[in-house]
């Protein structure tokens, strides 16, 4: 199995991969860079836990071939603690994930941060409930039945609006 | 895990060179956003021996109005996500059936990746063939469409009737649209509603060293109200299980005009979409009057024959395609 030399921009930094011309996005996310933050659910587009972003844009990361993705900024869920809103290694979605018990199995987590992190740029404000359920319209959770992953975005968007002192 | 089969990839970075490599490469498939080709190729519905990627060729994602033999147009690239379609203000302003179906496509993530034309082209669809190989072993050895020779939708039926699932067809027929193809002989031009044939395996008129590269809608002359209906189980991800695109050129911008021209266009049915006929009686009819809902609906009910190649009893689908444009139609005269 011939492999090519994939050069691509991940998290702001510059990374060289070999790999099969066939494999996703997500195959060399995790079985090349070891940034397994990217679930491999359902593999067919279906379940949005592969969710990474590709130029700000949330998108599948099963169903993005590898080569396509060169020389376009991805980012992926490893990238969201040293993000310009971040503190202590902590993206304020994380940490409002954190409070709310937004994850449970946690297996969707990092697509659905990913989907509500385009979301909360693209909107720049604090958000609706309404507005979070079709952004996340795209990941499925099968234990939380989403009100509490609710919760925790639009508080999130609270605290980047108007930070508030919770120590 | 669902792995791809072994293929190479190309990445040409103009149309040109897209069809220089379909002409040289007998064989190779188009892969736009990949949502539609890439789940198919890990069902192993098919196995090329290449893949042309489209992710560098910038010129098929522009908007754009212009004139075009003597009438006003406005130009699709068909690289443009169904983001883009469905946000677009001119596409908003001037065809806003067309950005509802676009936003209604599958989930937020799938819109940002498939584009217009790969929406256009999406395979048709069947509960007997959108399985995993295993899946379709387990029924003795596939069907038309897969490895076998049997169809499970019509017993005894030699032709394939899988679906047509795109929620952008119906409304573009009903639009007018043209699709634009470039081949090695060069441009050509079809109008949407003579793009599909009713045969499953190859359901549109494209030849595989043609490239889908814009849709041209023409804008309308006549004030309009148009919509597009679309039932799911869920309000996402799914592909529509009843899909219903109307559209009425009034006299004047009033719902209680009298309709000058309508087209309905039903999907979800065969392999080609239906576009509903004797509908004369209507024109000239008050879009407002209810006897105008109750003639399209009952045509509609009359003339769309669901197939049992999706999810839901085809009966109970048959009824939900009158509902749906009764709902539609009544939404519009709500509107005003």
């Amino acid at each position: 199995m011939a492999e090519a030399l994939l050069s691509l921009r991940i998290n702001g930094e510059s990374v060289h991969a070999a790999a099969p011309a066939h494999w996703t996005l997500l195959e060399v996310l995790r079985y090349r860079l070891d940034l397994i933050g990217s679930k491999q659910g359902c593999d067919k587009g279906d379940c949005g836990a592969c969710t990474v972003q590709v130029d700000g844009e949330p998108v599948l990361a099963c169903l993005t071939l590898a080569c396509a993705a060169a020389g376009r900024e991805v980012r992926t869920v490893e990238g969201l603690g040293w993000s310009p809103e971040a503190s202590n290694g902590c993206h304020p979605l994380q940490d409002a994930f954190d409070r709310w018990d937004a994850a449970q199995c946690g297996f969707c987590t990092p697509g659905i941060l990913m989907s509500a992190e385009a979301l909360l740029r693209k909107v720049g404000r604090v958000v609706t409930r309404d507005e979070v359920r079709e952004a996340l319209a795209g990941n499925l959770c099968r234990c939380t039945g989403y009100t509490k992953i609710i919760d925790a975005v639009v508080d999130a968007s609270e605290m980047l609006a108007a930070p508030r002192d919770e120590t | 895990m669902l792995r791809l089969p072994q293929f190479g990839v190309a990445l040409p970075s103009n149309v040109d060179a897209v069809v220089a490599l379909l002409r040289d490469n007998p064989g190779a498939r188009i892969v736009a956003g990949g949502t539609d080709i890439l789940p198919n190729l890990k069902h192993r519905l098919d196995e090329p021996g290449m893949l042309i990627s489209l992710a560098q060729v910038s010129e098929l994602r522009s908007i754009a109005k212009l004139a075009h033999e003597g009438r006003e147009v406005v130009e699709i690239g068909a690289g443009n996500t169904l983001t883009r379609v469905s946000e677009d203000p001119l596409v908003r302003e001037l065809f806003p059936s067309l950005a509802t179906a676009a936003g209604l496509v599958a989930s937020p993530l799938i819109r940002n990746m498939g584009t217009l034309g790969g929406n256009v082209n999406l395979d048709t669809r069947c509960r007997y063939v959108n399985q995993t190989k295993f899946w379709r072993e387990a029924l003795g050895g596939g069907c038309l469409k897969s490895e076998g020779n049997v169809c499970f939708v019509v017993p005894g039926g030699r032709n394939c009737v899988a679906a047509m699932s795109s929620d952008c067809v119906p409304v573009l027929i009903s639009l007018g649209a043209e699709i634009v193809l470039a081949g090695p002989e060069g441009q050509r031009v079809v109008p949407a509603a003579k793009y599909f044939k009713a045969d499953g395996l190859r359901h549109t008129v494209r030849d595989d060293a043609e490239l889908t590269t814009k849709l041209r809608v023409p804008v309308p002359t006549t004030p309009r109200r148009s919509a597009y209906a679309k039932w799911t189980v869920r309000k996402s991800i799914d592909f529509p299980l009843v899909s219903v695109a109307l559209r009425f050129d009034l006299k004047s911008d009033s719902v209680d005009a009298p309709v000058t021209e309508l087209v309905v266009v039903a999907g979800v049915l065969g392999a080609k979409p239906r576009v509903i006929a004797k509908l004369d009686d209507v024109i000239g009819k008050p879009l407002s009057d209810p006897a105008l809902s109750r003639i399209v609906c009952a045509a509609v009910g009359k003339q769309c024959k669901p197939l049992e190649n999706v999810p839901y009893e085809a009966p109970y689908r048959r009824r939900m395609f009158e509902v749906f444009t009764r709902r539609a139609i009544a939404e519009l005269v709500a509107a005003g």
